[in-house]
């Protein structure tokens, strides 16, 4: 991907400092951005979370979701429908994994791919992702490593710290703008 | 968009006696002074990320052709399409065609400064295309045919008030009886308004904060996510950005958002950054099938190899609005044209020239917080002075304000004149005024006395006394 | 007992303490002479040129500015009681002259020499008590060029710690421009009256009986705001307190009948 005759610019890179546990970093940071979090230590509880998540709010359990290959895995109770493909209008909820989440920013790293529909990630009420501890870095310089790494740019990738939020009336903060309501992540230990 | 810069001063005073603008400017203006000194607080090392920031955006203008082609390059590696316009009205028709050719009818525009620098809505308009800005502050002053009124904050001169009128007015789907007296309301609002707007278009329209020349991204920062729903939905997507938004790698990118956003909002990271790499992939369900970028110089060239090209460092974080007085008072509308305060009052009279903006570039105390607060450090005050010089030179400052800059500066050359005539004003203004300490008004100060008392002269200058001591006192 | 000959110091006083405020100029003249140094006022200044500087007449900000540096060359200091015009030499005169290889040179050589007042006191002369009295609250108006130009901020509150009596209140909004801003006022005069206001209001809210300043045209603003909305809130420049000359002259913009 990177063209060769292309340098940087110079000067030594400066990065904010992010001590200690990365996870606690990122917890810290992504519930101040306003998402709401749960950790849970394996896959098999992931269910659970997603449905205390949904009974809370009085939703669904109908999910349109990414293919993660994690998901086949789990044995998801009745009542449950999972639905790999695009969001459309009307779809309340989204349960996506991530590519990645940055502790430095508590962001989640989201990547347009044919297993993950990019709508999924901005269409739906409710977007819940599913973030391994182990995907958690750093600092934002360590997705790029991760993309030159593996295949490279996607169509797009996106960060996302929070839920869509707005202060375009009066300064004031409102979530739910155009983009998700909600976000919620589920941290599983793994 | 068209120009009302030269009526800068009007405007202002207009401004100044808007009881509502003045609720709205009010409300906002420490909000965003308060928000970033908190976010540059709880990070130390923001001082060096500003000086790489600098750093990195002046090695890209020192190779600006170099980046701008490997971003062509890489992007068209990817599938998208570079165009290239050197004036507003090049960009606009290179628009107009794309959404001609995809037989478009319906287009969704994320927040877009070049875009209203080029007036490219205008021109879609003319051309019979329908065009709904999704932004929610670039909505409502579409609706309200406002121009942008800061550049971070289109629609922060509005109260909500205001904009649930607005709403009133243009959506046929609200009762009447449904106040939207609370933000909530008004957000709320539009959230179902324009979701049908964002499923039904046909192409859509971005700005772009920074393009990656590495990667031949572009990259989109918002809070509302309207710019993922534009850039995802309709089967087209066009980038309007201009030429000095390239920079070298992702790592150069990401320092810059580490400022940009704390400056902006306060905020480490808005909700949503995204990096959009061409057209959808051949095995992606979603995404525009086509993606073009047109890059847009009008003015930045010729800027290059000047004082100016300090001014192409400008991430448009919008800062220096917000630390401004002057914009602090008067909001944007008066600067007249797309970009107010600081960076406005140098961007304006450089891209439409200083006689269609006389004002801008004196309408500054040089009090140097712009300065102070740019992530990219740009000496703002330093280009107003320049622009000043020019103003001077080409002989657009008018008379009345040369001549008694003449005189003065005759007087102030000849120190024995000078001292001459000053002691002949202390004396004749001292004694006039001696008793009060101030003067109410005098005819040739009304500038001054129509707000403010005049503090009187001594009656005898400090140089008169000190000849005085100095006779008296031979040591 | 001197173990080295006394500082010959050159005082810039400003166009406007010499027309204004000559006791301000006085009262530098003193704490000057009080810390041992030898003052000398040249006869042959005028003004530092800022007003042409700004407007744009960069040929007359030269040829003052030249007269300024033939003028004060020969002096170990240079000493201004003005945040601005200290910038003007200090900053710009350098600037002024980037064409111009030996008089940049020359304007370099003066401004490594040139000192704000109360800089000068405090970091030069090493001075952190002015042994002055003052009975009264105070807050401080730090002038925009003199706060972000030359970083004077801490020096005339370590000195004004040290007045017996004085005691000092923080403006809220310590960072903003009061709207002086030299020909600004004049040209702008309903912006400068607007700004000048938030910043009365501001002094007025901290409660304080006097309003101190290191630069003129900030104090003949505020002052002039102050006195228009009849308020009894006295201001003085900063070095009539420190050299205890508050008494020698009324407050900026009164008089013996100004109430």
């Amino acid at each position: 991907m990177p063209s060769e005759s292309i340098g940087g610019a110079p000067g030594t890179a400066v990065r904010p400092a992010v001590d200690g546990d990365c996870v606690a970093h990122f917890t810290r940071r992504i519930t101040a951005a306003g998402a709401s979090l749960v950790r849970t230590e394996s896959f098999a509880t992931i269910p659970e979370a997603v449905r205390a998540f949904l009974d809370e709010l009085g939703f669904s359990y109908n999910l349109v979701c990414s293919g993660e290959r994690a998901f086949d895995t789990i044995a998801w109770p009745a009542g449950f429908t999972l639905a790999l493909r695009t969001a459309a209008d009307g779809d309340h909820s989204s349960l996506t994994g991530v590519v990645a989440a940055v502790a430095e920013t508590g962001s989640l790293v989201v990547a347009a791919a044919h297993h993950s529909p990019n709508t999924l990630h901005f269409l739906p009420e409710n977007h819940i992702a599913v973030v391994r501890t182990s995907q958690v870095l750093r600092h934002l310089e360590d997705v790029w490593r991760l993309m030159r790494e593996h295949s490279g740019m996607p169509r797009a990738l996106t960060f996302i710290t929070g839920p869509s939020r707005t202060a375009d009336v009066e300064q004031t903060i409102q979530i739910g703008a155009h983009g998700p309501r909600r976000l919620h992540v589920v941290l599983v230990d793994a | 968009m068209n120009t009302t810069a030269h009526g800068f001063k009007e405007r202002s005073v207009k401004a100044l006696q808007n009881t509502t603008l003045q609720e709205a400017l009010a409300r906002a203006y420490g909000g965003f002074v308060h928000k970033r000194q908190a976010a540059i607080d709880a990070l130390p090392e923001f001082d060096a990320l500003c000086e790489q920031a600098r750093r990195i955006k002046d090695h890209a203008l020192d190779h600006l052709d170099h980046y701008l082609e490997g971003f062509e390059a890489a992007l068209t590696a990817e599938g998208g399409k570079v165009h290239w316009a050197r004036t507003p009205e090049e960009a606009c028709q290179q628009v107009v065609a794309i959404c001609r050719a995809h037989q478009a009818r319906r287009i969704t525009k994320g927040k877009s400064m070049v875009g209203e620098e080029i007036a490219l809505n205008e021109a879609l308009e003319a051309n019979g295309f329908e065009v709904v800005e999704t932004d929610l502050g670039e909505y409502i002053i579409q609706l309200a045919k406002e121009p942008p009124s800061h550049i971070i904050a289109p629609a922060v001169h509005k109260t909500r008030g205001e904009i649930a009128q607005l709403f009133h007015t243009f959506h046929q789907r609200i009762e009447r009886s449904q106040p939207l007296a609370e933000v909530p309301d008004i957000v709320e609002e539009s959230r179902q308004v324009l979701r049908s707007v964002f499923l039904s278009a046909d192409v859509g329209i971005t700005g772009a904060n920074f393009l990656v020349a590495e990667t031949g991204s572009v990259v989109l920062v918002t809070n509302e996510g309207n710019g993922d729903l534009v850039s995802t939905l309709p089967p087209v997507h066009i980038v309007v950005s201009s030429i000095e938004k390239v920079v070298p790698t992702l790592e150069d990118v990401t320092t810059l958002l580490r400022v940009l956003g704390r400056s902006a909002t306060g905020q480490a990271m808005t909700a949503y950054t995204s990096l959009l790499t061409g057209p959808r992939r051949a095995d992606d369900r979603d995404g525009p099938s086509a993606m073009h970028v047109v890059l847009v110089d009008n003015g930045r060239s010729a800027m290059l190899g000047t004082a100016f090209r300090d001014m192409l460092r400008c991430i448009r974080c919008g800062a220096c609005l917000n630390h401004c007085p002057v914009y602090g008072a008067i909001g944007g509308h008066a600067y007249g044209w797309v970009y107010p305060g600081p960076m406005g009052a140098i961007l304006t009279p450089r891209i439409l020239g200083l006689r269609a903006a006389p004002d801008l570039p004196q309408a500054c105390t040089l009090n140097g917080r712009c300065q102070d607060v740019c992530p990219v450090h740009i000496p703002l005050p330093a280009l107003l002075r320049k622009l000043r010089m020019e103003a001077f030179t080409q002989r657009i400052t008018p008379p009345r304000a040369r001549f008694p800059l003449a005189l003065w500066a005759l007087l102030a050359k000849h120190p024995r004149l000078y001292h001459g005539v000053m002691t002949l004003a202390a004396g004749l203004l001292g004694r006039l005024g001696q008793r009060r300490g101030r003067f109410r008004t005098l005819p040739f100060a009304r500038g001054w006395t129509e707000g403010r008392a005049l503090p009187t002269p001594a009656v005898q200058t400090f140089q008169s006394c000190w000849k005085h001591r100095r006779r008296s006192d031979p040591s | 007992m001197k173990v080295r000959p006394q500082r010959v110091v050159g005082l810039l006083v400003t166009c406007l303490i010499d027309l204004f405020r000559p006791n301000a100029g006085f009262a530098a003249v003193k704490l000057l002479e009080q810390a041992g140094c030898d003052v000398v006022v040249p006869r042959a200044q005028t003004c530092c040129g800022q007003p042409a500087y700004n407007s744009g007449d960069a040929r007359s900000a030269q040829a003052i500015a030249r007269q300024v540096i033939t003028t004060f060359e020969a002096f170990d200091d240079i000493v201004i009681p003005s945040g601005s015009c200290a910038g003007m030499v200090k900053i710009h005169y350098p600037r002024l002259f980037a064409q111009d290889a030996q008089w940049q040179q020359r304007a370099l050589a003066l401004a490594e020499r040139t000192h704000e007042l109360t800089r000068f006191l405090t970091e030069v002369l090493g001075i952190s008590e002015s042994g002055a009295t003052y009975r009264g609250t105070a807050t401080y108006h730090d002038s925009c060029s003199g706060l972000r130009e030359l970083g004077i901020h801490a020096q005339p509150r370590q000195l004004l710690a040290s007045v017996t009596g004085l005691h000092l209140k923080e403006l809220r909004d310590w960072e903003s421009c009061c709207g002086f801003g030299g020909a600004f006022c004049v040209k702008y005069p309903e912006l400068s009256v607007r700004m000048v206001s938030d910043k009365v209001a501001s002094i007025q809210k901290t409660g304080a009986d006097t309003l101190l300043g290191g630069d003129l045209g900030c104090l003949l603003n505020i002052a002039g705001r102050l006195k228009r909305q009849g308020s009894g809130i006295k201001v003085y420049h900063v070095a009539e307190i420190l050299a205890e000359m508050a008494g020698h002259a009324p407050p900026i913009g009164e008089g013996p009948n100004s109430q």
